[in-house]
């Protein structure tokens, strides 16, 4: 038996793709979800081995939602219309479906599965997806952080600066800390550059939390942040900043 | 047609305009020279028929030929030959064909020859700007006129694509609902086909300029929203208020559409469960009022930031029609998004 999971906030979008589900016995839905909290969850509990997943769905889309798992399954996409979305589905999904999609395009989505399933690992597929730098609009407004079994939502806003650590992102907000695995040079492409700047190596701060730098050797200087956290600046990062405050 | 009637009352004036010279003439050459009517007559119907005849030409010449204001020199010196030639012309007919045995008339057309030629190039010269100027003038109300249409046009197709960047979506999702009710409960899906069919018949004949009753408007509305039940059904409520004053009156057509679809896309992609859109629309004495209320989750939303393409649209397509940028104003009040537009009514 194979164990898929459906995750797509339309009960009757997900109704269809059970539908024609039927005509594959070996496929068992375990459980369907109406979000990405659900979603996250359910593949913990039933690990899964494939997973349909719509892209807009509530609070987190369904790339925020690969993001949190660890290892995340197969991925069929069904969604309706998103340019953005596309663009990454040809690179490296197993496979997506435009709905409405016919019986026979199902078909051949499953078909194509158990072939890489035969032939390869799937995860790589999918995680190499994760990777892609095609956002969505709305992701650019929010970071989705994993905290034991929690989902957290951070707007960027409210995030003040962002350190380098291993293989990890250290993200700060006012009160907290998160830790996501990501890079730095991922977070420095998808923020918004006049708010977040790369000013060291380790180094993205907010733009509207400085409030002094200092001088603090030759070449090298201080930012120092609204929550008391201080913030080295390279000399490049000095003349970037300087740049976007425009002096 | 009417550069004709224009052309032809341009002539008309000025073949007034040399009858007067030729009344004034006459008189001045028989009171100062003391000449005979029919001396004075002649002289001055022949010299002031040719400066008319001069004048049509420079004003035929400036009909087809405008020169730029860096070249009113050919201008000039088309103008003085055109007074030169009226001026000598006027001599040697009157020296040779009329009067020969008048010896005063003789002299006095030897001596007046210059002024003559002065007084020609001047009407002529004068004839030669009006014309310039009037036709500067037909030429920037042509191009005002173009300018204009084709402001309109991209008006217009502006317009139609912003309608057009609001569909997919919501049409794809909703032929794959249609997809799925296919198989299972097939009345349902032949019925979602109806509203569907129903919803995009008026979206199509409905023209952007035009205005509609709110009560057509929510009718239309509600096919929307009834279809969006289809999809959301377990989360999505909605709540429409208006009364018998309101019903009445109008707003351009189909702009509510996508004003509740940002809402409920707003609510129910920002929360999780049930939520509730509701439409309110009130009157106050010169505007109606239309507010849409849906929830947001204002721990995770900037509401600024959620307001996204669909009120752009909206907003653009207000100021286009009525020339105002605050009809539309938004507010976040604790969880609830409020988008309230302020629709003139006309008077």
């Amino acid at each position: 038996m194979i164990n898929v999971i459906l995750i797509d906030d339309e009960p009757l979008a997900r109704s269809i793709v059970a539908e024609y589900l039927r005509d594959f016995p070996e496929f068992s839905i375990v459980q369907e979800c109406n979000d990405g909290f659900e979603g996250v969850k359910a593949i913990g509990i039933h690990k899964p081995e494939l997973i349909f997943l719509d892209i807009q769905m509530p609070k987190i889309n369904g790339f925020e939602m690969l993001e949190l798992l660890e290892q995340p399954p197969a991925v069929i996409f069904t969604t309706a219309f998103d340019e953005y979305a596309i663009k990454a589905f040809e690179a490296h999904a197993t496979d997506y479906l435009l709905k409405p999609f016919s019986k026979d395009r199902f078909g051949k989505a499953i078909q194509k599965w158990l072939s890489q399933r035969q032939n390869t690992e799937p995860k790589a597929e999918t995680s190499a997806l994760i990777h892609q730098e095609v956002r969505q609009p709305d992701e650019r407004n929010r970071v989705v952080v994993k905290e034991g079994s929690n989902i957290r939502i951070i707007p960027v806003h409210d995030m003040t600066y962002l350190e380098a650590y291993d293989d990890y992102v250290k993200i700060f907000t006012q009160k907290e800390m998160f830790l996501k695995k990501k890079t730095m040079s991922f977070y420095e492409q998808s923020l918004d550059p006049a708010q977040f700047v790369r000013v060291h190596r380790s180094y993205i701060v907010a733009v509207s939390q400085i409030t002094r730098i200092e001088p603090l050797e030759k070449d090298t200087h201080l930012a120092l942040l609204k929550t008391g956290a201080k913030i080295p600046l390279s000399k490049t990062g000095y003349a970037k900043l300087k740049s976007v405050l425009g002096l | 047609m009417q550069t004709n009637l224009t052309t032809s009352r341009v002539i008309l004036a000025t073949f007034g305009w040399c009858s007067m010279l030729v009344l004034f003439e006459t008189y001045a050459l028989m009171s100062t020279f003391s000449f005979d009517l029919t001396v004075a007559l002649a002289d001055s119907v022949n010299f002031n028929l040719l400066v008319f005849t001069a004048g049509y030409v420079m004003f035929n010449t400036l009909k087809f030929y405008q020169p730029a204001p860096k070249n009113g020199f050919y201008l000039l010196v088309w103008s003085v030959a055109l007074a030169s030639l009226c001026a000598v012309l006027h001599r040697y007919a009157m020296a040779h064909y009329f009067f020969q045995d008048n010896v005063a008339y003789q002299e006095y057309l030897v001596g007046s020859h210059v002024i003559r030629g002065l007084f020609a190039w001047l009407f002529i010269a004068l004839i030669g700007m009006q014309t310039w100027i009037w036709f500067y003038i037909q030429d920037q109300r042509a191009s005002e006129k173009r300018e204009q249409e084709t402001l309109k046009f991209s008006r217009e197709a502006e317009l139609a694509s912003l309608r057009q960047q609001l569909q997919p979506h919501f049409l794809f999702n909703s032929l794959n609902s249609i997809s799925a009710l296919a198989g299972s409960r097939p009345e349902e899906a032949r019925k979602m086909i109806q509203q569907l069919s129903d919803f995009l018949r008026g979206t199509i004949k409905k023209d952007d300029q035009q205005l509609v009753s709110l009560e057509e408007e929510l009718k239309h509305l509600q096919l929307y929203l009834d279809i969006e039940k289809v999809r959301f059904g377990h989360r999505l409520k909605t709540e429409i208020i208006s009364n018998e004053n309101t019903a009445t009156m109008v707003l351009p057509a189909l702009l509510l559409q996508p004003v509740v679809e940002n809402a409920i896309k707003f609510g129910l992609y920002d929360t999780i469960g049930e939520i509730t859109i509701r439409i309110q629309a009130r009157s106050t004495d010169r505007n109606l009022i239309i507010v849409v209320e849906n929830p947001f989750d204002p721990e995770t939303s900037h509401p600024r930031q959620g307001t996204g393409f669909g009120l752009n649209s909206v907003q653009r397509r207000l100021s286009l029609l009525y020339a105002r940028q605050d009809l539309l104003t938004t507010q976040a009040v604790g969880t609830l998004f409020r988008t309230e537009i302020k629709i003139p009514q006309p008077a």
